[in-house]
């Protein structure tokens, strides 16, 4: 086993995005991920790459476009009201079928909000990143070492099908250390034959675009774009589940609040209740197969969630409606604490949601 | 000790984030689970500062602590804020040059160490906080030369190496307090 190292969250994915071989970092400042910028800073002039800090988020995420454009792994990162900025720039990504890596590590909103963390941007990384159809592979990592495995992992998909992969984090988990081991499995990129990387003459030129004024051209886009999420949908929904097998509640959470419901159930199985976890590593594609199975057994599925409560629609969805699943929550940089989760937990196992 | 949960308070630039992830690293050479969680963003800047230090034999849950074990109160305000959160059981360092009010629970054990008192008159008035960390891991039976070696090693960059012998000066000093 290699050594492990103690990392703080931002930290890891800085150093995983430079082992996936990205070499190209354009952002702009704001707490709390802006370790990620600042180890850039330190790292990628020793070894060849490029760092540079944008006037601004709109500015770093249309260089991600054009560095995506050229083929290379490039990444950006921000925190909550810096994505909202990128939510243009995130479009026109997807209408160009460009791979890139974004990374928010979330805090309260909405507006300026605050600085703690927060799992409000739910929506807007699932469901409206910007205008459009389109959909982002949305990862949640719930520990540092994630932070790490989950960066190599959204630029190979995102190679792979030719999209945006988001690493969807908190602050918390931003702000953290943990011990981490960088011996990290990268595969090869896959070509690139669209790339504009030059035609030396010798083929026709590569064009990267989103601007389609023909309405045929443009939904026939949309369709072949749609069969590609449809099989991803399919194929790479990710999940932990813990201590499912006989649960009678489910607990649904990811990244922090998955970290905090585990406490709870610990405490909630001392005291003899049947509880579970499912936790969503992809938040899209979302995992809705173990939910479908979870809703056969259940009594309950309580979404433990750092918003007024994004990702319970999807729950929903999953679970088709056939069991209650009710909401545990704090929100504008509040965590929910374990006693909480469980509390909710002990009311479900006392009768069920109201 | 299955898992222990730590909190250190006190002011920004008492090194309470530096000791948190001292105790970290050495929980790590230990093969043991670590994690530590800084208080971030404004009260860093000449406010309060402060952070959770998880150890344990099993996975880390949740990285908050807010019903800590061990208290490590560096100034009053820490005192004040965090006195009732600590377990029945648990123990209260407090560094007594700073904080004159005795601890009012009484069911918690309380370690009262002049600790910068004590780091001014032996010419390391940074080091309070390695102070009150050497009488941690002097009461609770973890003052391993190794591990606190390779620790230090690991927090204390190549540019600050002259500051490894004041660090173990400072550790031993609150050992034997």
């Amino acid at each position: 086993m290699a050594d492990k190292v103690l990392m703080k969250g931002n930290e890891a994915i800085a150093e995983a995005a430079i082992i996936a071989g990205c070499r190209h970092y354009f952002g702009y400042p704001i707490t709390p991920q802006t370790e990620i910028a600042a180890y850039m800073a330190k790292r990628m002039p020793k070894i060849g790459g490029c760092f540079l800090q944008a006037e601004s988020e709109i500015a770093a995420i249309n260089m991600v476009y054009g560095v995506a454009s050229t083929g290379h792994r490039v990444m950006t990162s921000s925190s909550s009201p810096g994505i909202s900025l990128k939510g243009e720039g995130l479009s026109y990504l997807a209408g160009a079928d460009l791979p890139s890596l974004i990374v928010n590590v979330q805090r309260g909103g909405p507006g300026l909000g605050g600085i703690q963390p927060s799992q409000s941007d739910y929506y807007q990384a699932t469901k409206a990143g910007g205008h459009g159809d389109f959909r982002m592979i949305v990862l949640a990592p719930a520990s540092v070492q994630e932070m790490a495995d989950l960066t190599v992992k959204g630029f190979e998909l995102a190679d792979t099908y030719r999209m945006t992969s988001m690493i969807l984090a908190d602050g918390t988990m931003g702000q953290m250390m943990e011990p981490v081991s960088l011996d990290l499995d990268v595969k090869p990129a896959p070509e690139k034959p669209w790339a504009t990387t030059g035609t030396n003459l010798e083929r026709e030129h590569n064009i990267v675009n989103s601007l389609f004024l023909s309405p045929e051209k443009l939904e026939e886009e949309n369709f072949k774009r749609y069969e590609r999420y449809k099989y991803i949908e399919e194929n790479e929904a990710m999940y932990e589940e813990y201590m499912m097998d006989d649960a009678e509640i489910c607990i649904a959470a990811f990244g922090i609040a998955a970290r905090v419901a585990k406490n709870a159930i610990n405490e909630a199985r001392a005291q003899g209740i049947k509880v579970g976890l499912i936790r969503p590593i992809t938040l899209w594609p979302f995992p809705n197969a173990p939910f479908k199975k979870a809703a056969e057994s259940v009594k309950q599925i309580i979404s433990v969630e750092l918003s007024m409560g994004q990702m319970i629609d999807d729950i929903k969805l999953a679970s088709e409606c056939r069991v209650p699943v009710t909401l545990c929550n704090r929100v504008g940089g509040m965590i929910p604490s374990p006693e909480q989760v469980l509390e909710a937990i002990i009311e479900a196992n006392n009768g069920g949601a109201k | 000790m299955a898992t222990t949960q730590y909190l250190f308070a006190g002011f920004g630039g008492q090194g309470i984030l530096f000791s948190g992830k001292f105790l970290a690293y050495k929980g790590l050479t230990e093969e043991k689970q670590v994690s530590w969680l800084p208080s971030y963003g404004p009260e860093m800047r000449g406010g309060t500062a402060s952070c959770s230090v998880i150890i344990s034999d099993t996975p880390v849950g949740s990285p908050i602590v807010s019903k800590p074990d061990v208290l490590i109160a560096m100034n009053l305000p820490s005192l004040d804020k965090y006195e009732d959160a600590v377990v029945s059981g648990g123990t209260i360092y407090v560094d007594s040059t700073l904080i004159e009010r005795k601890v009012k629970r009484t069911d918690v054990t309380v370690h009262y160490i002049p600790a910068t008192g004590l780091a001014n008159e032996n010419g390391m008035p940074t080091l309070a906080n390695m102070i009150i960390v050497g009488k941690i891991l002097g009461e609770s039976n973890q003052f391993t030369d190794d591990s606190i070696n390779a620790a230090l090693g690991k927090v204390i960059s190549a540019r600050h190496a002259d500051m490894l012998d004041f660090n173990l000066k400072a550790l031993n000093l609150g050992k034997n307090n």
